[in-house]
């Protein structure tokens, strides 16, 4: 189990970013995280994998606690090896580095397991097996998105957390994009989905939380969030009325609402 | 001919050292992104280790001995002086490496004293003779050295967990902590091997001769050569070091018949070249455009 609990993450020192923030991810199951741009969603997943560091990021207060350890003063390393991997948000392959040693490097910590493993991501990603021998910087965009999964499973994680992974790709490729994700979930690993896109999100989640300005504003399972009237017109652009702009999530009254975390 | 081919073999022999040299800023700013000025002290380090070492055990288990001290040496600096300033700009950075570069240097020349310091090279000044061209056998030895350690270093980055992890980080430091690679690892093995590659240049460089504080112009030549091969290309490091070599020795063979140039004017050449490049292309011949200049 991978809990967060009132997270409060700083940047420099002053800039509140997370504001008491808590989710679950349950082992095996698929949480979605949706959020409009600098909710905090990305600061969430380096809160997660020890990354505030050198984003001069802090968690000043609650925690997050993985099995029931607390793992949010650990070096990412050290994470990585108790079963949490990120593909983080853009990507960020070695543009290079061929293919092959980009997913090698995904297996850093287990040097061991690197030959197994790469069969099964091989399996999982064929595309990537043809292009093994390939400087990764000249994949396409979707071939992109599918090493850095691959690199990120190299590590061979009980929990995936996966930032923006359908962003700026064609549709055809967000249902494959989906589709893996279920595939990797059927193999036994818990993923936590940022997306954007809370219609792929939505239909693969079993939970999902919304988030604005650091804070959980709606924490439902994705059946009824994707039902939620303003998750329906504010992410999935269905039902506005004309003539006005989009409204904020603030506008809408009850949000407002909060659930009260301590328990 | 002759005349030509044998300095052109010269240029490749002090060439080398210079090869050595640069690989080790280089190796550090990829890693770093960061310029580290101590190379000349390590430089400097390396030979008088030698120097003492082999009366005792000789010179061939010397040079790798004094090459790992070295490295050693390089390690503990970067532990100490150069880590807690990571996060720091580059140029506060490079100025705390000029600082230990001194500080490495008033020691080690302590340990230089009075008397003269040699390597104990089984080369001297002896010569190699193919048909009618001669070259110094130090020089050759110096470009095998360079094409091994070149090989190692090559297998080690193309082969090795460690090798990756540092080009990786070097690429997207980030995203290579985000898989668990270690930046201070890495850190520390960049200064590690480029303390190792000054310590065998400067064997080299004092190879036939003696050991003083004049090897320190020498390991400043690096600085034009990693101009002109790229600051972040280790090709560009052995290209350029090779460059630059052969063209010193061009100059220092052929000047003579200029009579205004003087006698001395290979010691400028690099910085001349150094000069030319930065006008028409700053970021070397094989450096990644991007990369600022400091
Ligand atoms: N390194 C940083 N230093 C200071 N502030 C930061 C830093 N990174 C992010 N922030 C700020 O923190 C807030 C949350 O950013 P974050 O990147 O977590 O949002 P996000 O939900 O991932 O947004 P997006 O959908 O655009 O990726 C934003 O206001 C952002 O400006
Ligand atoms: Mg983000």
């Amino acid at each position: 189990m991978l809990r967060v609990r009132n997270l409060e993450v700083v940047y420099d020192d002053v800039m509140l970013v997370l504001r008491g923030l808590s989710i679950t991810v349950p082992p095996g199951g698929i949480v979605a995280l949706l959020g409009a741009n600098g909710a905090g969603k990305t600061t969430l997943l380096r809160a997660l994998t020890g990354l505030l560091d050198i984003h001069h990021g802090a968690v000043v207060r609650g925690e997050v606690t993985l099995d029931d350890e607390p793992v949010h003063r650990l070096r990412p390393a050290a994470i990585v090896r108790r079963g949490v991997a990120q593909v983080m948000e853009g990507r960020r392959i070695f543009g290079e580095l061929t293919v092959e040693e980009n997913l090698r490097l995904g297996g850093h910590t287990d040097p061991r397991r690197i030959t197994g493993r790469l069969s099964e991501v091989y399996d999982l990603f064929p595309v990537l097996a043809d292009r093994r021998r390939r400087t990764a910087g000249y994949l396409s965009g979707g071939e992109q998105q599918m090493l850095a999964m691959g690199r990120a499973l190299m590590a061979g994680p009980r929990y995936l957390l996966l930032d923006e992974p359908s962003l700026g790709l064609a549709p055809r490729l967000v249902e494959q994009i989906r589709e893996l994700i279920v595939a990797i979930n059927a193999a036994g690993t818990a993923v936590l989905l940022v997306e954007q896109n809370a219609t792929m999100a939505l239909s693969v989640a079993a939970h999902g939380y919304v988030l604005e300005t650091g804070r959980v504003v709606l924490d439902k399972p994705a059946a009824q969030l994707l039902a939620d009237d303003d998750v329906r017109e504010f992410y999935l652009g269905l039902h506005a009325g004309e003539g006005h702009t989009r409204r904020s999530f603030r506008d809408v009254k009850h949000y407002r609402r909060r659930k009260r975390w301590l328990s | 001919m002759t005349e030509l081919i044998e300095s052109l073999l010269r240029g490749l022999g002090t060439g080398s050292v210079y090869a050595l040299l640069a690989l080790g800023f280089v190796i550090i700013y990829k890693a770093t992104r960061v310029i580290s000025f101590a190379q000349p002290a390590f430089m400097l380090a390396g030979v008088v280790a030698v120097t003492y070492l082999t009366p005792t055990v000789g010179f061939w288990a010397a040079v790798p001995l004094a090459a790992a001290g070295t490295g050693l040496l390089a390690l503990g600096v970067e532990r100490t002086a150069v880590r807690p300033m990571v996060g720091r700009p580059a140029f506060v950075v490079a100025i705390i490496t000029l600082g230990v570069d001194v500080a490495v240097r008033v020691v080690v020349n302590a340990f230089i004293g009075l008397d003269v310091r040699h390597v104990g090279d089984p080369w001297g000044l002896r010569t190699l003779a193919v048909g009618p061209v001669e070259m110094q056998q130090r020089h050759l030895a110096a470009v095998v050295a360079a094409a091994l350690l070149v090989a190692g270093l090559f297998a080690f980055f193309r082969y090795t967990r460690t090798g990756l992890a540092m080009r990786a980080a070097a690429l997207d430091q980030e995203a290579a902590l985000a898989h668990g690679v270690s930046v201070g690892a890495v850190f520390a093995v960049s200064w590690a091997l480029a303390g190792g590659l000054a310590a065998v240049a400067g064997t080299f460089a004092a190879a036939g001769g003696s050991v003083d504080g004049a090897l320190w112009l020498i390991a400043l030549t690096a600085l034009p050569v990693i101009i002109l091969g790229g600051l972040d290309s280790l090709p560009g490091a052995v290209v350029g070091g090779l460059a630059v070599g052969v063209l010193q020795e061009l100059t220092a063979t052929y000047a003579n018949d200029v009579a205004w140039l003087g006698g001395n004017v290979s010691v400028i050449t690099p910085y001349v070249l150094m000069l030319v490049v930065l006008l028409v292309r700053p970021y070397g011949l094989f450096g990644t455009r991007e990369v600022e200049r400091v």
